[in-house]
């Protein structure tokens, strides 16, 4: 791939499909280091940077990929590094520093099995790590979770704008199935790389005070006023960012929560329309910080109950839970270390959950 | 109109090739795909498999738990694949690496030995793009000429000699079951 021209329709990995609308969104500075299952995005921007006049270091360890990160950022540069679980855990204390000093950048996540060095195959437990801050301080960085490959080059591209925007990392949460697979994919988002204005920058000083972009703040009480700018920031993002997909969830008598490749397997077991005696509705993230909690309160309110389908041991469920407050019961299923739920085992868990149910309505 | 095909061969024998044609060529025509490669720790003479998806509709899953066709190349990859078959699927052999196979479901088999096709028209490489001819005369998926421009994509620059005789194969591929 040379170039792309709006409207057509490429046949691309989620990966590619990734790196492209990066570079389409004026991504100029990528940096990275080779880790499966995300490396079609390294070999997609060692090809394309250079043709694009763009920077492709591919560095000697995640550490450097994200500090060098820091610096494109601090210069007011679009700029992106990506990684899979053991690599994102190694650039944690970079996020936190980036975070802390307000830096806009991109890091992208192709979740693969953990801990540890784990497994290659797809996963979603790195989602404590994504939305709780994984580094130190009090920080968040705005988590995507895209569903297709055409998904995956959309929300890059708006990754870019609300990094700049809010000054503030934002996560690409995907896995390695995602990542993986071959979807078509048109590339009609707009370029906006100078949507909001770097006055803030290190773009040299002549003739104008000098900026700092630094996140020590030594002197007592500058660190707590530092903190309440953030939290400040925090807030309006949940309060105007919040995205997620719902399907029939009106009149549903339960609602599956789930996101990511999970929420494509809970649609296939919702288009089968199995012969269940309950309506099943879905709601999939698309933010997973800032957690569409409200939507979620709102039908708790009215549901028998909320199943949580992940590739984890269950760590979305409790922001779930979080936000039902006991409202209505919240079942969970997961699978781990890269095993990927079946609409077989899905309808197995509603049925349990319904018979569960229906002996209680009995006995009462 | 909805397919679920699962091609796996022996990692060499083309498969990932052969899928994305038949991918890219779907999706010219219209339709809704999904090609799902095995990535990673494969290692050369291991089976190599591919979950493809076409549809009118959005694809859901991409992962696939009953396979409407299967494209096997070898015989390890029929046994590790043959679970997936349905009483209405269609299997396509390569009969020149898989033979003797009972056809224990009842089910449409189609028995191409692409290797030996292929071999004859010169390329023994080739047996993927007989497979394609096979597969999508039986199945009647695309015109050919639309299989053509898709190849004559993936085959620019150093590997353009290749294209007269892969084009070959899949004509070969398709006579094959046309007399079958």
């Amino acid at each position: 791939m040379t170039s792309t021209e709006k409207n057509k329709k490429y046949l691309l990995t989620g990966n590619e499909a990734c790196a492209e609308a990066a570079i389409q969104a004026g991504c100029r500075f990528y940096y990275g280091y080779p880790i499966t299952p995300q490396n079609e995005i390294l070999t997609h921007m060692a090809i394309r940077m250079p043709q694009v006049g763009g920077t492709f270091i591919q560095v000697e360890s995640e550490l450097a990929a994200i500090n060098m990160v820091y610096g494109s950022a601090a210069a007011g540069a679009r700029t992106m590094t990506s990684s899979s679980g053991p690599g994102i855990s190694l650039k944690q204390e970079g996020i936190s520093y980036l975070a802390g000093s307000e830096l806009p950048c991109v890091i992208v996540n192709i979740q693969r099995g953990g801990p540890g060095l784990g497994d290659i195959s797809p996963s979603q437990a790195d989602y404590f790590q994504a939305v709780k801050g994984g580094g130190h301080g009090d920080y968040h960085t705005i988590v995507l979770a895209p569903g297709s490959v055409q998904e995956t080059a959309d929300l890059v591209f708006d990754a870019f704008d609300l990094a700049d925007c809010y000054r503030n990392p934002v996560m690409i949460l995907s896995d390695a199935q995602l990542g993986q697979m071959m979807e078509p994919v048109v590339f009609n988002k707009k370029c906006k790389p100078n949507l909001y204005k770097k006055d803030w920058a290190l773009t040299g000083a002549d003739g104008r005070k000098r900026n700092i972009i630094k996140s020590f703040y030594p002197v007592k009480g500058e660190l707590e006023k530092f903190n309440a700018k953030l939290q400040k920031k925090y807030r309006q993002i949940k309060a105007e960012e919040v995205r997620y997909e719902e399907i029939n969830i009106e009149n549903a008598d339960i609602v599956i929560v789930a996101y990511g490749t999970c929420a494509r397997i809970c649609k296939e077991f919702l288009k089968k329309g199995q012969s269940l005696n309950v309506k099943v509705g879905l709601i999939r993230p698309i933010t997973l910080w800032p957690f569409p909690a409200d939507i979620i309160q709102k039908v708790s309110e009215r549901v028998q109950a909320i199943l949580t389908v992940e590739m984890s041991a269950g760590q979305m469920v409790e922001d779930v839970r979080l936000s039902v407050s006991g409202r209505c019961p919240v079942h969970f299923y997961g699978r781990t270390g890269g095993g990927i739920p079946t609409p077989k085992e899905i309808l197995k868990k509603i049925s349990e959950i319904v018979s569960v149910r229906e002996k209680v309505t009995c006995t009462t | 109109m909805s397919e679920k095909v699962i091609l796996a061969g022996l990692g060499g024998q083309g498969m990932m090739l052969l899928g994305r044609l038949i991918a890219q060529a779907l999706m010219l025509e219209g339709k809704n795909v999904t090609f799902y490669p095995s990535y990673g720790t494969e290692v050369r003479g291991g089976t190599a498999y591919y979950h493809l998806t076409v549809s009118e509709e959005e694809i859901f899953s991409p992962v696939i738990e009953e396979a409407d066709t299967l494209i096997m190349m070898n015989l390890p990859s029929y046994l590790k694949f043959k679970g997936f078959l349905k009483p209405d699927s269609m299997l396509f052999l390569n009969s020149s690496m898989i033979d003797k196979i009972e056809n224990e479901m009842n089910i449409d088999v189609y028995r191409i030995p692409a290797t030996k096709i292929a071999n004859n028209i010169g390329n023994v490489v080739a047996s993927n793009m007989v497979m394609l001819g096979a597969y999508n005369e039986v199945k009647n998926l695309v015109s050919i000429p639309v299989f053509l421009s898709c190849l004559k994509n993936v085959l620019k620059g150093r590997k353009e000699p290749f294209y007269e005789v892969n084009k070959l194969a899949i004509e070969r591929g398709a006579e094959f079951v046309r007399k079958y």
